[in-house]
């Protein structure tokens, strides 16, 4: 709780500071504060705690279970601030042309980060609502933020229907579920939803709340609005929905499934797996044919959200969580990276066309290096932190398949990974599409020679370095949620 | 002193070449390989003399708690031998560059470095994950050297590379998956308890297959080769002798290293299918040689027919068909870098790589037609020298498998020595009147080398006998009680 509104003040601070024309404090301060967070809350997380605690956990400090802090939530909470902060440092060069709006961006992101954190961190179904609704909100705010470009107007509006239409859905969700069991509160929907008696109208509610969320992630079928939107949104934008806003919908589909439902009909995790299959390759397929760099990042982050659904498949099991967060960790810190290069890149010519990138290896060669580790990270190779979300994925859907009694167990895993594994050779096609034009094509003719602000650069180095370091210790990234080794060792020592 | 300070040197050589600027790169890396080298040489000397060698060369630490996976680099006889085989051909390979003009020497060197650190890691790897690593590892900086210092028209090249990275790539990812498969009953990735997985029928045959997959990609073994020889063309002289010297010899020691000891009732049960298909490799490889017209292109398929005969040797699961496969690989190793780097002299000098614009060199350089006749009947596996040892191993195990399969791959060293000959007379003799500069010091000595090399183990291959043989036995006692 204390999380969330010392990031809301963080908000208000931002806009207070506009009053008092104090313009130049706003990234400065929110970077600060928002690492202040960051740190309380990895810390909280290290420490607190059993093994991992359902979403169910009562906080023990009350608020009605509104918000509750178990490992899962503070784990997704800190992926959230490191994001958040990324996407903040790299505002100010952005927005240059718009200096006086520079408040209102900071703020809005500080706000959909709040939204965000709501997310994984409800305890009852309003406070999900309410977390959704704001970071959505701010996001139709970002996608529309260039008033004067067509296409970023398009893309708002775009948005903001299919949206609104999404929220409907998952709105009549929660009323449905509601009516079927009489509470918001998640605790007691998982005991009634165990009962035999449960009406029917239960998973009607469930199921509407799954579309919503669906949507919200942009997988297939639900996924048509995301390339529109990717493309015609300011780059920034772009970089906040693929990175913050899906891994957030991802994580919050996955507590909410766990939450309302510990036990999933084979039935409904078919239909995901379906889902799953479905995104990983028409999402790949599709990239393959993109000139448009973010477009191609759309389709390949559709992929991605198909490979996270695989993780419905070991729902129930406490693996399952740390690899939809390690996955996640790995997916978002190099879409940070591969954005901060775009950004770089395409910053002011207004467009994203793959020529654009044209030579990077002549003449820019870190920011070369680092978009191919990025791009390598996320196509699976290793040693980068993304082979490693693959290698956790894959593993552990394969053990859920060998150790089910049934030969169906073994056959779903079999396809569910070979699918993933075909589709994971097809990535390397348009990922490398990217490295040749950086290192194989000349650098354009016409092209000035390539400013790069101190914060992009700051961005993407920071950034590479995590994809290698998670890679070399993967176990960094999942003591956050799970307690290893290197933790206990930490607490014996009295590190933290 | 233990074998991980190999890959603490190449990986260290690699980071200070990058660091050492275009001008000094190439004499940094060559340092470094030679250390590394020295290393090496000395480890292997150690082997011999110390008590319990495996135990006090060998580099054990934990690495990752979830999946289990061990810093695992084991010094053994065949993982020294193919160490040797890598940090030998490194400093040759790059003194072989030395006299091209390349753009951006420091990442051109600091690449082949890397990629010589990331193949001996596969060699040395005791632990299947960490193997996996090394193995995919190794792939990224080939692409690069490839795709970025190659020769001919660009969107080709581009082409051939893409179609290449993606062919491993999707082959090694079949491995991975095979590789966690295994662990989900293992719980651990190092070889001893993989070899000890217990499984079933079906599972086993999938496995096999997965690896079979990577590796026949990887040698390439028909109908996976497409991506070769187009490859072996357009890459940098370079590229390609660290492609056809090191990279493939990778798939062929995981056959004998992992692929056979995992999955022993399966190979025995089919292994005629798997020996005849690389036995038609040989034949397949071999016809179409006879027909190039460009000299790259004739030695990449020559080198797709000897490969196959190796591969054909290791499916024989006999003492004599493995340690014939393996002095074969370290033979083959150095001839095809030979080989390679006389066509790219040839191809500094004429600026082509058609046979049919060659000719007359003899009479201008006899050194240089010498060395190259000797690299060309080394080749065809002339008595005397190192090739001759391992084929003959190679076809005597194939004829206790199979007589017929012997004849046919024998073959091979007929067709070989028509093709081989046939090419040196179109290259070499006849009248030319263009002029051809006679090699140079450097080029001279990287010749001088793999001749010294050939020529001593094909008089004296007892040492190298010696070093892989007990670990040979080793595993095929694996494979003979697991059966």
């Amino acid at each position: 709780m204390e999380i969330l509104i010392a990031i809301a003040g963080l908000g208000i601070i931002c806009l207070i500071a506009e009053i008092f024309n104090a313009r130049k404090a706003i990234v400065p301060i929110s970077i600060v504060g928002l690492i202040a967070v960051l740190v309380y809350t990895v810390g909280r997380c290290l420490k607190g705690g059993k093994e991992f605690i359902s979403g169910l956990a009562m906080d023990g400090k009350g608020y009605f279970n509104m918000l509750v802090s178990d490992k899962y939530s503070l784990a997704f909470s800190s992926l959230f601030i490191l994001l958040a902060i990324f996407l903040i440092a790299l505002s100010p060069d952005f927005h240059k042309n718009h200096k006086p709006k520079l408040s209102d961006f900071v703020a809005t992101k500080l706000f959909l980060l709040t939204g965000a954190i709501a997310m994984v961190a409800f305890g009852n179904l309003s406070m999900f609502f309410l977390g959704i609704e704001v970071l959505s909100i701010s996001l139709y705010v970002l996608a529309a933020s260039e008033p004067k470009n067509l296409k970023s107007n398009e893309a708002g509006m775009k948005y903001f229907l299919m949206g609104a239409f999404a929220s409907g859905l998952i709105l009549f969700g929660i009323a449905l579920i509601y009516g079927a069991t009489g509470s918001f509160d998640t605790a007691v929907i998982q005991t009634k939803a165990l009962s035999p008696d449960l009406p029917k109208w239960f998973s009607i509610g469930f199921v509407l709340l799954s579309i919503g969320l669906l949507f919200k992630i942009a997988a297939v079928p639900f996924h048509f609005w995301a390339p529109d939107v990717y493309e015609g949104s300011p780059a920034l934008t772009t970089a906040t929905m693929s990175t913050l806003a899906k891994v957030a919908a991802i994580a919050a589909f996955f507590k909410l499934a766990y939450a309302l439902n510990p036990v999933l009909s084979g039935r409904f995790i078919t239909i995901i797996n379906v889902v799953a299959i479905a995104s990983m390759l028409i999402g790949n397929l599709v990239a393959l044919k993109q000139t448009n760099v973010k477009r191609m990042l759309a389709f390949s982050g559709i992929s991605h959200a198909g490979y996270m659904l695989l993780i419905f498949q070991l729902h129930g099991l406490t693996a399952a969580q740390s690899n939809l967060f390690f996955y996640a960790v790995a997916y978002s810190i190099a879409g940070i990276a591969a954005f901060a290069v775009v950004l770089s890149v395409c910053g002011n010519k207004g467009d994203e066309q793959i020529f654009n990138f044209n030579g990077l290896g002549k003449t820019n060669p870190v920011l070369a290096l680092v978009l191919t580790c990025a791009l390598l990270s996320m196509a699976g190779i290793p040693v980068f932190a993304g082979f490693f979300a693959k290698f956790n994925l894959f593993s552990q859907v394969l053990s859920k398949g060998m150790n089910s009694p049934s030969a169906q167990g073994i056959i779903t895993a079999l396809i569910l990974v070979i699918a993933a594994v075909v589709s994971s050779i097809i990535s390397v096609g348009y990922y490398f599409k990217l490295i040749i034009a950086m290192y194989s094509k000349e650098p354009n003719e016409d092209s000035q020679p390539l400013v790069v602000p101190f914060a992009y650069k700051a961005v993407a180095i920071v950034s590479f370095v995590l994809i290698i370091a998670i890679g070399l210790w993967p176990d960094l990234a999942s003591s956050l949620i799970r307690r290893t080794v290197l933790v206990e060792n930490m607490i014996k020592n009295k590190i933290i | 002193m233990n074998v991980s300070l190999i890959l603490v040197i190449l990986l260290f050589g690699a980071l200070a070449t990058w660091y050492s600027g275009d001008k000094w790169a190439s004499k940094v890396a060559l340092a470094f390989s030679t250390v590394a080298f020295g290393v090496t040489a000395f480890l292997t000397y150690r082997f011999f003399t110390v008590d319990n060698p495996t135990v006090t060369l060998s580099f054990s630490k934990m690495w990752i708690a979830n999946p289990r996976v061990v810093l695992f680099f084991k010094a053994d006889g065949l993982s020294l031998a193919m160490a040797l085989l890598t940090t030998a051909l490194t400093p040759i390979i790059i003194l072989t560059s030395f006299a091209n003009l390349f753009p951006r020497k420091a990442s051109f060197y600091g690449l082949i470095l890397f990629m010589a650190f990331a193949m001996a890691g596969t060699f040395l790897s005791e632990d299947g994950f960490l193997y996996y690593i090394f193995w995919e590892l190794s792939l990224i900086p080939i692409y690069f050297i490839a795709l970025m210092w190659g020769g001919g028209d660009a969107e080709e090249r581009k082409k051939a590379v893409v179609k290449f990275f993606i062919y491993t790539f999707a082959g090694s990812l079949f491995m991975l998956l095979a590789f966690i498969y295994i662990y989900q009953r293992t719980g651990s990735f190092l070889a001893f308890n993989l070899y000890n997985a217990r499984l079933n029928e079906t599972e086993e045959m999938l496995i096999f297959l997965a690896f079979f997959l990577a590796y026949a990609i990887k040698i390439p073994i028909i109908p996976f080769h497409t991506w070769q020889a187009n490859v072996y063309q357009k890459a940098p002289a370079a590229g390609t002798m660290l492609l056809s010297g090191i990279m493939l010899k990778m798939a062929l020691f995981s056959i004998i290293k992992w692929q056979l000891p995992i999955a022993p009732h399966f190979a025995e049960k089919y292994k005629y299918i798997f020996i005849a298909l690389c036995v038609a490799g040989v034949i397949y490889g071999s016809i179409l040689a006879l027909k190039q017209t460009n000299l790259k292109k004739l030695l990449a398929y020559s080198s797709l027919a000897h490969v196959g005969l190796v591969a054909a040797g290791a499916y024989t699961m006999t003492l004599d068909g493995f340690r014939g496969a393996v002095l074969q690989m370290l033979a083959h190793g150095f001839v095809v870098v030979g080989l390679f780097f006389a066509a790219e002299i040839i191809e500094r000098r004429f600026a082509t790589q058609e046979i049919a614009d060659m000719g007359g060199i003899r009479l201008k350089t006899p050194v240089f037609s010498s060395m190259f006749m000797i690299l060309v009947l080394a080749s065809v596996a002339l008595p005397s020298t190192f090739n001759f040892v391992g084929e003959f191993e190679l076809l005597y195990s194939l004829a206790q498998a199979n007589i017929w399969m012997a004849v046919v791959g024998g073959l091979t060293i007929i067709l070989g020595a028509f093709y081989m000959l046939r090419m040196f007379q179109q290259v070499m003799l006849g009248d030319g009147t263009r002029a051809f500069a006679d090699v140079t010091v450097i080029e001279g000595v990287a010749f001088v080398l793999i001749i010294a090399v050939l020529l001593f183990f094909g008089v004296y291959p007892k040492p190298l006998v010696e070093l892989v043989t007990p670990t040979l036995n080793e595993l095929l006692t694996y494979i003979k009680q697991l059966r």
